[in-house]
C-alpha cells in the first residue's frame, strides 16, 4: 500500500496522465512501480487515467497498423483466396508443386548439412582456441550473413562462373600451353548454390553452437575425464549430447534461410534449378500463373513457420544451466591442436576471402573478348566496365543509362528510410512500455519478417497490379521488409530511458512535446541513426519482392546486376561485376555505420 | 603411495606453485589448506593430469605418472559445483566411468547401487540431476567418484557451495566413507574447521609454498608462523619489539599493546621485531574489573593508564601476561562473549563486562618468530 501512495503522490496531475503513456520498465524496480500503479490507478485516481492509458497506445499503433494491413494481411488474404480457387488446384500445377517443393526441401537439407561440416569444427576453432587474427577471421566469415543476396551470387559467379576468374585464366591459359590438362572450369550450378549457401549461413553455426560450446563448463570434461573418457569419448559422450540443442537450433536456423534462399539460387541456379521461391517468380512473372504462385508461396509461408515455430520451441527449452564459469580459449598446444587450426585457419581464410575478393578484381580486369569486339583481347586492368555504366547503349538492356539504378536505389533506400522511421517510432514506444495490447502486436508486427520477401511482392501484384507502373509501391515493399528491424532497433534504445529522467524534466517545467525533444530524442540519436541505417541497407539489398514489382524503367542495383548476369556478353558481365562492387562498397560502409551506432549490449540475431 | 617431487607451475611467467614436494600414505586424507588463489585447484588438476607441470614428478605406487593421461590414472576427483553431467540422469552419472572401463552391465548396475548406497541415495538411480538439492547432487558426485574404485580421491572444495548444517553432515558422512574405505584422498579447501575436521594431516600453501604441515593438533597448537596463526584464526597477531633477553628461552618483548615475557625456541636479539600471537582463550583479571570505576574517570579525561601492562606475575611457574584496555565491542556467542578491546585486540570471556569499563585481562602470549 506504500507503493500505492508513492505512486500517488509522484502522479497525480496532468503531466502524469501524458506521461504514462511512455512509461518505461527496464528494471525489476521499476517493474514494481508499474505493477502497483496498474493496481492502484482504479483505486486512487479516477478510472479516467486506465481509459487514456490504452488510448495514447492505440493512437501510437494507429499508423503501424494501418500499414502492416495494407501492406501485409490484405495481400496474404488475397494470395489465400487466389489458392483455393479452383484454377490454383489443377493436376498440373500439383504436379509442378510436388516437384518443386521436393527440389527445395532436397536442397536445403543438404545445404544445411554441410553448413554444419565446415560451421561445427569453425565453431569449435573459435570458441576453444586463441590464434593471431582470431577476431579479424570471425568478423571475415560473419561478412556474407550481412552482405544482399546478389552481391554474394556475384562473387561466386566472379570466381567460378564461366566468365569467373578460375575459368577465363584457365581458357587463356590453354591457348599458351596447349597440353595443360584442366582448360576449362564450370561450377555446376547446383554446387554453386551449396557453396554459397555454405559461405552464407556458417556464420550462424559458429555463432550460436561456439557461444553453447564456451558456456560449457569445463569441470565436465575434467570430470568425464578423471572417470576414465579419452577425450574423443568425452566429445561424443558429453560435449556432442551437451551441444545438441543448440546445433539442432542453428541447422534449423540455417536450414530456414536455406529453405527461403531466393536470389543465390535464381542468379546462380541458370533457370534450370527451381525452387518454391524462384518458382514463385517465375510463374507470377514469366508465366503470368497467378494462382499457380499463389498456391507455392502459401506452402511456403507454411512450411517457413513450421520450421519457425520449431525452431522457438528449442531455444526456449533449453533443458541444462548455463556454466557460471565458461570454457576459456587457449592457444592451441598439442601436434593435433595446431594442424587443426592452421588447417581450419586456411581453409576459413580462402573460402571468405577469395569470393569476396574476385568480385571487386573482376570488376577491374579485362580477360576475354567483349561482344562485338571479336579477336582483339586486350588482357589487364580496365575501368570500362565502370564507365559503360554512365552510357546508354541501343541494344543495351535498360531504356536508361545504367547508373540511373544507382539513383533509383538511392531515392527508394532514402524513402524507405523515412516511412519505416515514421511508422517504427510509434510502433516501438509502444512496445517500449508493454501493455497486454503490446503481447498480441509484438508477434504481429514481426510476421513479414518470417514471410519470404518474394510472396511480399506477389501479394502486392494480386492486390494492387494497377498501381503497378508507379515506382511508389517499391519503397512500401521496402518498409514492409525493414519495418522489423527498426523496431527492434528503436525499441530497447526507448525502453533503456529511465523514467525519472522524464519526471524530473517535466516537474522543471517541460511540456510532453519538449520533453521527447530535450530528452528522448538526444538520447535516442545513435538508435535513430543505426535503425536508419538498417533500413537504408535493407533497402539497398532488397532483391525479391523489388524484382516483382519494379517497373523496367526504374531497376534498383539488385535488379540491374540480376538483368547484366541474364545477358552474354563479357561487357554485361563485366557490368554486372562493376555493379555488384558498388553495393558492396555501399552495404560494407552501412554495415559499418550500424555497428558505430549500435548500443553495444544487442545481439546478433 | 602419492608421491609429488618438486612440482613448479606458473601462470603468465608468475609463478603459482613453487617447489611443491609431498607424499600421500595409505588411507590417509590430506588436507591443502589455502586462500583462494593460492593455488590449490591447480595443484589438484596437475596430480589428475588435466594440466601439466612446468618441471616436477608425479608418482604413484612409484610408477611416475608423467605419460599417463588423465583418463588412465584412475583418480576421483570431486568439485565444487558437483559437474554432474545435465544429460544424464542420477544411475548413467555414476555408471559414467564405470561405462568407460567397459564393465558387464550387471556389474555396473551392482557398482552403482552399492555407491549409491554409501552416499544414503539409494532408489535415486532415474531422478533427473537437475532436480536434486544441493546436498544431495554433491553425493551423486562422489558416489560417481567412488564408483570407479579409485586409487586415490581428490576433493577440490567439495562442500563450498552448501549451508553451515548441511555440510556439517555431508562432512561426517565423508569422513566415514573415506575411513571405510581406506581410499587415500587429498581435500583442497580454504575452511580451517572443515580442514582439521577431516584430514590426518594438513598443508597450509601460501605464496606457492607449503609453508606448514602436520597433524591438525600439531598445527593448531604450533601455528610457527604469522601468517599460519592469521589465516587460522588462531588468535590475535601482534608485532612486537624484542627488549632483551631474561633466560634461557624467554624474552622480553614490547609490543602496541603492552610488554609481555614470552617462551621461545629461536634465539633473538635485542631490537629483533618479532610476531606474537594472543591466544583468544582469557582469564579477567578481577584486581582490574573492580576498579572499573576509577579506570572510567581516568580515561574520559584522556590519560592513559600504561603501568598496569607491565604486570608480570608467575603463578606456578607458568608465566602470566596481562593486558589492560577498555572494552570496545561485546558480541554474545552461545557459552561465551567475544569482547573486543580498544586496542584492537580480542578475548572471550564467561560473562560479559559494560562496554566503555576498562578491564585488564591475562592471556597467553606465543611467539610466532
Amino acid at each position: 500500500m506504500d507503493e500505492c501512495d508513492i505512486e500517488v503522490g509522484m502522479k497525480t496531475g496532468k503531466q502524469v496522465n501524458r506521461e504514462t503513456g511512455k512509461q518505461v520498465n527496464t528494471d525489476t524496480r521499476r517493474q514494481v512501480n508499474r505493477l502497483s500503479l496498474s493496481t492502484c490507478v482504479p483505486v486512487y485516481l479516477s478510472t479516467f487515467t486506465r481509459v487514456y492509458l490504452s488510448t495514447s497506445h492505440i493512437l501510437l499503433w494507429l499508423l503501424p497498423l494501418a500499414f502492416l494491413v495494407i501492406a501485409f494481411f490484405f495481400p496474404l488474404s488475397k494470395i489465400f483466396t487466389l489458392t483455393l480457387s479452383s484454377s490454383a488446384l489443377t493436376p498440373e500445377n500439383l504436379q509442378i508443386t510436388n516437384y518443386v517443393l521436393r527440389f527445395t526441401f532436397y536442397q536445403a537439407t543438404l545445404s544445411t548439412l554441410l553448413t554444419l561440416v565446415i560451421g561445427l569444427p569453425s565453431a569449435v576453432l573459435f570458441s576453444r582456441f586463441d590464434f593471431r587474427g582470431k577476431t579479424l577471421l570471425r568478423a571475415l566469415t560473419a561478412v556474407p550473413f550481412l552482405l544482399p543476396t546478389v552481391v554474394v551470387a556475384a562473387s561466386f559467379t566472379s570466381l567460378l562462373g564461366s566468365h569467373g576468374l578460375l575459368n577465363t585464366i584457365l581458357q587463356s591459359s590453354n591457348s599458351l600451353f596447349p597440353f595443360f590438362p584442366l582448360s576449362s572450369f564450370i561450377l555446376h550450378p547446383f554446387l554453386a548454390i551449396l557453396l554459397a549457401h555454405i559461405f552464407y549461413n556458417t556464420t550462424i553455426i559458429i555463432r550460436i553452437v561456439g557461444a553453447a560450446l564456451s558456456n560449457l563448463d569445463p569441470k565436465l570434461e575434467q570430470t568425464a575425464r578423471t572417470l576414465g573418457a579419452d577425450s574423443l569419448r568425452v566429445w561424443l559422450k558429453i560435449i556432442l549430447p551437451l551441444l545438441r540443442p543448440s546445433i539442432l537450433a542453428a541447422s534449423l536456423l540455417v536450414f530456414l534461410f536455406d529453405f527461403t534462399s531466393f536470389g543465390v539460387i535464381l542468379l546462380l541456379g541458370n533457370s534450370q534449378l527451381s525452387t518454391l521461391e524462384t518458382e514463385i517468380y517465375f510463374q507470377a512473372v514469366r508465366q503470368f500463373n497467378l494462382p499457380l504462385a499463389a498456391l507455392l508461396s502459401i506452402i511456403q509461408l507454411l512450411s517457413a513457420l513450421a520450421v519457425s515455430i520449431l525452431y522457438t520451441r528449442l531455444v526456449t527449452r533449453n533443458p541444462y544451466p548455463v556454466s557460471p564459469r565458461p570454457t576459456p580459449s587457449l592457444k592451441p598446444k598439442s601436434i593435433q591442436q595446431k594442424l587443426f587450426v592452421t588447417i581450419l585457419c586456411l581453409l576459413l581464410s580462402a573460402f571468405f576471402i577469395l569470393p569476396l575478393a574476385s568480385l571487386p578484381f573482376r570488376s577491374f580486369t579485362r580477360l576475354e573478348a567483349d561482344r562485338g569486339q571479336r579477336g582483339d583481347v586486350q588482357y589487364g586492368f580496365t575501368t570500362d566496365y565502370y564507365k559503360e555504366l554512365f552510357i546508354n547503349r541501343r541494344g543495351s538492356v535498360f531504356y536508361v543509362p545504367p547508373f540511373q539504378a544507382i539513383f533509383n536505389s538511392i531515392t527508394y533506400a532514402s524513402a524507405t528510410v523515412i516511412l519505416s522511421l515514421l511508422l517504427g517510432f510509434p510502433a516501438a514506444f509502444a512496445l517500449a512500455k508493454p501493455t497486454p495490447l503490446e503481447k498480441i502486436l509484438d508477434p504481429l508486427i514481426m510476421l513479414p519478417l518470417g514471410s519470404s520477401a518474394v510472396m511480399l511482392g506477389l501479394g502486392f501484384i494480386i492486390t494492387y497490379g494497377k498501381w503497378l507502373a508507379s515506382p511508389w509501391l517499391v519503397p512500401f515493399a521496402h518498409t514492409l521488409v525493414a519495418l522489423p528491424f527498426v523496431i527492434r532497433t528503436l525499441q530497447p534504445a526507448i525502453a533503456s530511458i529511465p523514467q525519472r529522467l522524464r519526471q524530473a524534466a517535466s516537474s522543471l517545467g517541460a511540456s510532453p512535446f519538449e520533453v521527447w525533444k530535450n530528452i528522448d530524442l538526444p538520447i535516442l540519436r545513435r538508435a535513430t541513426l543505426a535503425a536508419a541505417t538498417f533500413a537504408f541497407t535493407i533497402s539497398l539489398g532488397e532483391f525479391g519482392a523489388t524484382l516483382l514489382i519494379t517497373r523496367p524503367e526504374y531497376p534498383t542495383i539488385p535488379v540491374a546486376i540480376e538483368r547484366f548476369l541474364s545477358q552474354p556478353g563479357g561487357l554485361n558481365y563485366g557490368q554486372a561485376m562493376a555493379m555488384a562492387t558498388i553495393l558492396m562498397a555501399l552495404t560494407t560502409v552501412s554495415i559499418l555505420l550500424i555497428e558505430k551506432f549500435r548500443l553495444p549490449n544487442n545481439n546478433d540475431f | 603411495m602419492l608421491q609429488l617431487t618438486s612440482i613448479t607451475k606458473s601462470y603468465n611467467s608468475k609463478p603459482l606453485l613453487d617447489n611443491i614436494s609431498f607424499t600421500v600414505a595409505e588411507g590417509e586424507t590430506v588436507c591443502l589448506l589455502g586462500a583462494s588463489g593460492s593455488g590449490k585447484s591447480t595443484l589438484l588438476r596437475i596430480i589428475a593430469g588435466l594440466e601439466s607441470p612446468d618441471s616436477g614428478l608425479i608418482s604413484f605406487g612409484g610408477v611416475d605418472l608423467a605419460s599417463t593421461p588423465p583418463h588412465l590414472r584412475d583418480f576421483g576427483l570431486v568439485f565444487q559445483d558437483y559437474a554432474l553431467f545435465p544429460h544424464l540422469n542420477v544411475n548413467d552419472n555414476v555408471a559414467f566411468g564405470l561405462k568407460m572401463r567397459r564393465m558387464r552391465q550387471d556389474e555396473i548396475s551392482q557398482r552403482v547401487a552399492s555407491s549409491l548406497e554409501l552416499v544414503n541415495l539409494k532408489g535415486f538411480e532415474q531422478r533427473s540431476v537437475n532436480d536434486l538439492s544441493g546436498g544431495e547432487q554433491q553425493r551423486v558426485a562422489l558416489a560417481r567418484a567412488l564408483a570407479i574404485r579409485p586409487r586415490l580421491l581428490m576433493f577440490d572444495e567439495p562442500l563450498g557451495a552448501l549451508d553451515r548444517t548441511l555440510r556439517e553432515g555431508l562432512l561426517n558422512g565423508l569422513r566415514s566413507i573415506l575411513q571405510k574405505t581406506k581410499v587415500p584422498a587429498i581435500y583442497v579447501t580454504h575452511d580451517q574447521e572443515e580442514a582439521f575436521a577431516i584430514a590426518d594431516r594438513v598443508m597450509i600453501l601460501h605464496n606457492g609454498n607449503i609453508i606448514r604441515a602436520g597433524t591438525p593438533a600439531d598445527v593448531w597448537a604450533n601455528p610457527q608462523s604469522a601468517y599460519v596463526a592469521e589465516f587460522l584464526g588462531l588468535g590475535n597477531v601482534i608485532e612486537g619489539e624484542v627488549k632483551g633477553k631474561i633466560k634461557s628461552g624467554e624474552w622480553k618483548v614490547e609490543s602496541s599493546v603492552g610488554e609481555f615475557v614470552v617462551m621461545c625456541k629461536h634465539k633473538h636479539s635485542k631490537g629483533e621485531k618479532v610476531h606474537l600471537l594472543a591466544r583468544p582463550i582469557a582469564e579477567q583479571n578481577n584486581r582490574w574489573s573492580s576498579s572499573s570505576a576509577r579506570a572510567e574517570r581516568t580515561l574520559s579525561e584522556g590519560e592513559v593508564e600504561d603501568e598496569a601492562s607491565r604486570d608480570v606475575s608467575r603463578p606456578e611457574g607458568r608465566i602470566q601476561n596481562t593486558v589492560q584496555s577498555i572494552v570496545a565491542d561485546v558480541i554474545f556467542q552461545q557459552d561465551k562473549y567475544k569482547v573486543t578491546l580498544d586496542n584492537g585486540l580480542y578475548v572471550y570471556l564467561k560473562d560479559a563486562p559494560k562496554i566503555g569499563k576498562k578491564i585488564s585481562v591475562r592471556v597467553k602470549i606465543e611467539c610466532l618468530g
